[in-house]
């Protein structure tokens, strides 16, 4: 199939026309229309919850619409299941990637479109039109490897050539930048507009509004499961999709007054981390973090921020060097623990949500006590009170405002900015002098954004020191009163609020540009 | 010369009881590979074990039998399907539950139907499987070394043995050179990437349910109208979890599993061999002992003296998509 000329760009590539869609008591789309363009990037925000994904999922046949017709290239089709959308042309790259881990690249790409019940000629042929693929949309990818051993960024492109060798015209990509660093979205841009070049149509499903405004034509903003406002990119700008996608003005930028630092809570001497493979993923770490500022730790994913916040939280060992926590000195040998660590006024915000800080399939309120569930004040001799751990969950939750305010609900039916909130609340409701916090708003909606930047620096100004991992640049520099970047394991640089700039962090960080930094080895 | 001879009949023996090991633990294969674990190979045997001997004692006929176990065996196949995968149950629950029904309905209708405490009658040697000698193995017997090997060991078999170890290269073949092989290696990694190429995940895992209860009916079948004379209660004796245990010794592939089949089956008939025999410097080992040689031998080969063991992803998972 050959790219259609722009000359008859009056036929749409897709059109969803009046979708509806309920799950039980959720009504996740109403009425939604929309229609994206032959060889175009269409960007498609809301916050978590919005409707995005089940659209979407509709669209590739996951799910069926209760209401509403889908029109690919002006005729009306069904949709049922996903090979229906893969025979209209549809492709869809998923947030967490539908890939064999075990399988080469190439059995990957084969799986579903095998050609014949013996793989023998099947794959040498599917070879050499994989390969035809790569060279025309860059997508460069070893097809003989294990995706086990491929770094999340080259993964993602077999995902994007499986889709692509499955005959897409149409390919939806759902929140593909959340597990890539700065580098590999690049790469991914570079991708996406061969992509548009090439005629086919990209649907970007983000919550990053630089993003959008980057690389899409069209943008469309869906609030609450409805379509609330629809741009030009080029005619609008991050403020009022912001505000489409909350319906109410939001500040991106963070009010805080200037820091007043006391004495040093946390400092750390020359601490290296050497782990499993001889590898030292910190080296020589030193930082000291004071009561009444926020230091915020800039760098790619996987150089050496893990390692630290876990060196610091008493979760994992290190091999030399001193932590010292309000004048107490813990080496190597010294027994220190996440428990200890909550003991003496140091409380964690982990990076990772889903895998340290919550038990999905607890109820929120079992969530919400993890790590403090031997606080006398919510027990009953040996045995928890469950009806103080309810009343507490309660009043965390609408300390921090999450919802629904429901402390029985199961842990993973809360959304991802509402998860964690209630960790955030969980964590700092014990007035830590200490709070370790990484990546605070990955994969929160920008509603919840807002607000945990602001108790965080609420927090800051009660007195307490904060050290804060985050991969988004723009969160270091809206809350941070002095950055540290690390590179490879090590503290390569540290700026003042005032000195630092994106331009001037981002060319620290740049140091490691060629050397691939293999996320996921950290997470 | 005598020392050859006792371990020529040792290895015939081992091939003989490596054989309903073997065709389980590929059932096993075909089943965990696709996401489903089977707990219930031992009791889809010990009903295929029971069916084949009743159809076999009353009509005389070894191949219908062996039809009559296949045919019990995928019953109990498609309910554990039915019970996992249609309706997303707990595998290893309802393979456990298969093997408590296997073991009291053959008992049941066993004395009900012979009246003989559980047992079927004797079989004829018409409806069993014989051994089959192999051509030229009379005539080439008086060769030194070769001719002894080829006759106690290569021939002198009945089909289903040879059936079973054709069976290990054909299903290598099936895995991994062949689109239901790729599909089904796939939907027990990740069913999520199997349904979203547009492959429908249930219809795969019945495939595979189907063709465990197939190999599972032969092995059965091979115990009592084979290797065996007729049915006996409990004639599986925890085969089927043996064999489960070659499995995973045989890391899920199916080559390996072949060897850890031969090495269960090996000990088993060396076992045998030293009832009674007493050792120099400490005497006559107990029965009970050497009985639990192959048992003993399992735990500590899967203690991890073989490495890791990493089984199929998604095993034991039923797929349900998530929102």
């Amino acid at each position: 199939m050959s790219a259609a000329p722009p000359s008859v760009s009056s036929a749409w590539a897709v059109e969803l026309v009046g979708i509806d869609k309920r799950f039980g008591p959720v009504h996740a789309n109403r009425d939604v229309t929309l229609r994206f363009a032959p060889a175009s990037i269409h960007g498609l925000v809301g916050e978590n919850g919005a409707g995005k994904s089940t659209l979407m999922s509709i669209l590739y046949g996951f799910y069926e619409a209760d209401g509403g017709e889908i029109l690919v290239r002006g005729k009306q089709v069904n949709i049922r299941t996903p090979q229906d959308a893969i025979r209209l042309g549809i492709g869809m790259v998923h947030q967490h990637f539908m890939l064999v881990e075990t399988f080469t690249v190439l059995e990957n790409l084969l799986l579903g479109h095998e050609g014949g019940p013996v793989l023998g000629p099947a794959m040498a042929r599917a070879r050499a039109e994989v390969q035809a693929l790569e060279q025309q949309f860059g997508l460069e990818v070893p097809l003989d490897a294990l995706v086990s051993d491929l770094p999340v960024g080259v993964q993602q492109r077999v995902e994007i050539l499986k889709a692509l060798y499955r005959g897409a015209e149409v390919l939806i990509l759902d929140e593909p930048t959340a597990v890539l660093s700065p580098p590999e979205v690049e790469q991914l841009f570079r991708i996406l507009e061969r992509l548009r070049q090439q005629g086919r149509t990209v649907l970007l499903i983000t919550h990053k509004l630089k993003e959008i405004m980057a690389i899409t034509d069209r943008v469309s903003v869906l609030r609450r499961g409805q379509v609330v406002a629809e741009f030009v990119t080029k005619e609008t700008d991050r403020q009022a999709l912001a505000d489409a996608m909350v319906g109410r003005k939001t500040s991106l930028a963070v009010d805080k007054a200037p820091a007043t630092p006391g004495p040093v809570l946390l400092s750390a001497q020359n601490v290296n981390v050497i782990d499993a493979r001889g590898v030292t993923t910190l080296k020589d770490a030193c930082l000291s973090v004071r009561a009444g500022e926020i230091v915020g730790i800039a760098g790619v994913a996987g150089n050496g921020q893990s390692e630290l916040l876990e060196v610091l939280s008493g979760m994992c060992r290190f091999d030399s060097g001193t932590v010292t926590l309000k004048g107490d000195e813990i080496g190597p040998a010294t027994k220190y623990d996440a428990a200890d660590a909550r003991r003496r006024g140091l409380a964690h915000v982990p990076e990772d949500r889903l895998k340290l800080a919550v038990i999905k399939e607890f109820p929120a309120h079992e969530s919400a006590i993890l790590g403090y569930h031997q606080d006398k004040g919510l027990s009953k001799g040996w045995r928890l009170d469950w009806k103080r751990v309810v009343a507490k969950t309660v009043s965390l939750m609408e300390q921090f405002d999450v919802r629904p305010g429901n402390p029985n609900l199961r842990t993973s039916l809360f959304s991802g900015g509402n998860q964690q909130k209630l960790v955030m609340a969980r964590e700092m409701d014990r007035e830590p002098d200490i709070l370790l916090v990484g990546q605070p708003t990955r994969g929160v909606d920008i509603g919840a954004i807002a607000f945990i930047h602001r108790q965080l620096v609420s927090l800051r100004d009660r007195g307490k020191a904060i050290l804060l991992v985050s991969a988004e640049l723009d969160e270091i520099l809206a809350l941070s009163d002095r950055i540290l970047v690390m590179c490879d394991g090590e503290i390569v640089g540290e700026l003042s609020a005032a000195e630092a700039t994106e331009g001037r962090i981002g060319t620290m960080m740049a140091g490691i540009k060629d050397t691939p930094a293999v996320e996921g080895v950290s997470a | 010369m005598d020392i050859f001879l006792t371990l020529l009949s040792l290895l015939d023996s081992t091939v003989r009881l490596a054989t309903p090991l073997l065709l389980a633990a590929l059932a096993g294969f075909y089943s965990e590979r696709a996401g489903v674990v089977d707990i219930g190979l031992e009791g889809k045997m010990l009903v295929a074990a029971f069916a084949a001997a009743a159809t076999a004692a009353i009509h005389g006929s070894a191949w219908l039998g062996l039809g009559a176990g296949i045919l019990a065996s995928v019953i109990l196949a498609l309910l554990h399907g039915f019970a996992c995968i249609t309706h997303k149950g707990n595998q290893v629950v309802s393979g456990v539950a298969l093997n408590i029904v296997a073991l009291g309905l053959t008992a049941v209708l066993g004395n009900a139907w012979f009246e003989m405490g559980g047992r079927t009658p004797n079989l004829p040697a018409d409806a069993r499987f014989g051994e089959i000698i192999l051509p030229l193995a009379e005539a080439l017997r008086g060769v030194p070394l070769l001719g002894p090997l080829y006759f106690e060991l290569i021939s002198g078999h009945n089909i289903l043995v040879y059936l079973a170890l054709a069976i290990v290269p054909l299903t290598w073949w099936i895995a991994y050179r062949t689109r239901f092989g790729l599909r089904l290696r796939a939907v027990g990694e990740n069913p999520a990437a199997v349904d979203t190429a547009g492959i429908s995940v249930t219809r795969l895992r019945y495939q595979a349910v189907l063709i465990a209860g197939l190999l599972c009916g032969i092995a059965g079948a091979y115990l009592s109208t084979a290797q065996g004379a007729g049915f006996q209660a409990n004639m599986t004796a925890g085969k089927g979890f043996l064999a489960l245990a070659a499995l995973i010794l045989g890391k899920w592939k199916p080559v390996p599993t072949l060897f850890a089949c031969l090495l269960f089956a090996f000990a088993d008939a060396l076992q045998t061999r030293l009832q009674g025999v007493a050792l120099p410097g400490i005497g006559e080992v107990p029965v009970q002992l050497i009985e639990a040689l192959p048992y003993l031998l399992t735990v500590l080969l899967l203690a991890g003296f073989v490495g890791k063991a990493i089984p199929p992803k998604a095993s034991g998972r039923p797929y349900v998509k998530d929102r």
